[in-house]
């Protein structure tokens, strides 16, 4: 056995000289530090994204996008197909840690400035993702085609329909068409599961690439400190394995939810119903569900709802763009500012996301 | 890049006649490619069904007190018997975001679950986010049945 594994590598490093991504991996360290804790939420959303690659095939296999069938397609799933029950609801419940490991990867980033040369790229891809992340859990919301879904999409392809201008033709394009039909369905599915996808391993192709080239961010109080051998951890084996500890963790944590709180389907979508009481999006868009009711119907001259929009475009646009105009931490200085912006951004989100959840 | 310096006109001239023809056909090419794409996102327009009016059914199955939706073409009307028997029609969809409304008994009024939008009898919009009353439809009783219709 181990001589047909070392035949193997030999084969192969004779072809394509693994020798050197070998030397390569060795060499990979993990700085060891207060935040260290904090390295770990990349690789689980990672694995939580894998989770949803592997799980999404599975419920491809019986899935039926269209509005007559769909909503049985999942009942059938989840009533007469072994373990259908588990796929589907390990799927729901890896979907929503997935937002919510990305928001706590990414408020780490944040706060600890990973985001500054030379690593901008890995910010904007990473930001790219989780708003690609957003985008697959609100097409995947509509796919069980229940009157939940119904609704939040109704009311969530109308938000970009209050744009001046763009919005009607951006709303028409997301609808299929001037209403949340059958239509609306086919094309969620198909972003859900072709478009994002794509999009979505391009981004994290560069993203991992780039970790790896450039190396783990440390914080800049550390960064001109000479890093000695118990500052930091070899990324092959200790780290990695750390890493797979935490994802074996993290799936057990996966079965017990999908078991134990299994994911709820719903009523079908009836089109000529009212919208029930007690509707609400998912929670990670409660918070801006949550400041659209707060908004009047007219501010000055301009609609509530068009200034809301704006208003979250433009907050989601230099939240983006951070690693360009956080001068004083692209200078090398540590910049309250941020940390404030950051902690500020975060109280309003837990706030207005426990709000929205309990009115 | 060789330098153009020493091009004659003449050549120069032939060099700018090829960079427009080029850059001309690559524009069109990618327009005719684009254009294509484009319309095929655009969703088709569908013919509706014109609808002018439809039959809910007869008075007595209309509880006073109570909203029903009713199916005008494809789009929810909400047909409402007050407490003193009046009948009203308005459209279900909200002004706000167009979830369906429904009528609260509790609060007489027609209330959108998704945004706490408020209406009252008239279909006037008095409290949350809707901007513009509900657009009114008409009822109609021919014998014992209920019809609603559209505002001519």
């Amino acid at each position: 056995m181990n001589t047909l594994w070392k035949k193997t590598y030999a084969w192969i490093d004779e072809r394509v000289d693994l020798r050197q991504l070998v030397d390569f991996m060795g060499k990979k360290y993990v700085p060891v530090h207060r935040g260290f804790l904090w390295y770990y939420f990349g690789g689980v959303t990672l694995f939580l994204f894998i989770i949803q690659v592997i799980t999404g095939i599975l419920l491809l296999l019986y899935y039926k996008a269209s509005d007559q069938l769909a909503f049985e397609s999942i009942q059938f799933i989840m009533s007469k197909v072994q373990f259908g029950w588990l796929i589907r609801s390990i799927h729901s419940w890896s979907a929503n840690l997935f937002i919510l490991s990305a928001v706590i990867h990414m408020f780490s980033v944040m706060f600890e400035r990973g985001y500054r040369a030379p690593r901008e790229i890995t910010w904007l891809t990473g930001m790219f993702m989780l708003f690609l992340g957003l985008g697959f859990g609100f097409s995947g919301y509509l796919l069980p085609w229940n009157e939940l879904a119904y609704f939040a999409t109704k009311v969530g392809t109308e938000i970009p329909g209050v744009i001046p201008i763009i919005g009607k033709p951006v709303m028409e394009f997301l609808r299929g068409g001037p209403d949340v039909t059958g239509a609306t369905l086919s094309r969620f599915f198909g972003f859900h599961v072709a478009v994002f996808p794509g999009l979505f391993t391009v981004f994290l192709g560069i993203h991992l690439l780039l970790v790896q080239r450039q190396g783990m961010s440390i914080p800049e109080h550390l960064e001109h400190e000479k890093l000695d051998e118990s500052k930091r951890m070899p990324f092959f084996p200790n780290f990695l394995l750390r890493d797979l500890l935490l994802w074996l963790i993290v799936l057990n944590v996966l079965a017990i939810l999908a078991v134990f709180f299994p994911w709820d389907l719903g009523k079908k979508a009836d089109l000529f119903a009212s919208a029930p009481a007690g509707i609400h999006p998912e929670w990670y868009f409660l918070f801006m569900f949550q400041t659209l009711k707060y908004i009047p119907s007219k501010v000055f001259f301009m609609d509530g709802e068009v200034l809301g929009v704006l208003l979250f475009g433009l907050a989601f646009a230099l939240w983006t763009l951070i690693p360009f105009w956080d001068r004083r931490t692209a200078r090398g200085s540590a910049s309250r500012r941020v940390t404030y912006i950051a902690l500020l951004a975060l109280m309003y989100i837990i706030v207005f996301t426990i709000l929205g959840w309990l009115l | 890049m060789e330098d153009s310096h020493s091009l004659t006109p003449a050549e120069r001239s032939k060099r700018d006649f090829l960079k427009y023809l080029l850059t001309g056909g690559l524009l069109a090419w990618l327009a005719s490619v684009i254009y294509p794409i484009i319309s095929y996102l655009r969703p088709p327009q569908q013919t509706e069904v014109v609808v002018e009016s439809v039959k809910v059914g007869p008075l007595s199955s209309l509880a006073k007190d109570s909203g029903t939706i009713v199916r005008f073409g494809n789009r929810p009307v909400i047909l409402i018997r007050t407490a003193t028997g009046d009948l009203r029609a308005f459209s279900a969809v909200c002004t706000h975001l167009e979830c369906t409304v429904q009528y609260r008994k509790d609060l007489s009024v027609i209330w959108c679950a998704c945004h706490n939008g408020k209406y009252d009898l008239s279909g006037r919009n008095i409290d949350g986010p809707p901007p513009r009353p509900l657009e009114p439809y008409r009822v109609v009783i021919q014998g014992d049945d209920v019809y609603v219709s559209k505002m001519s």
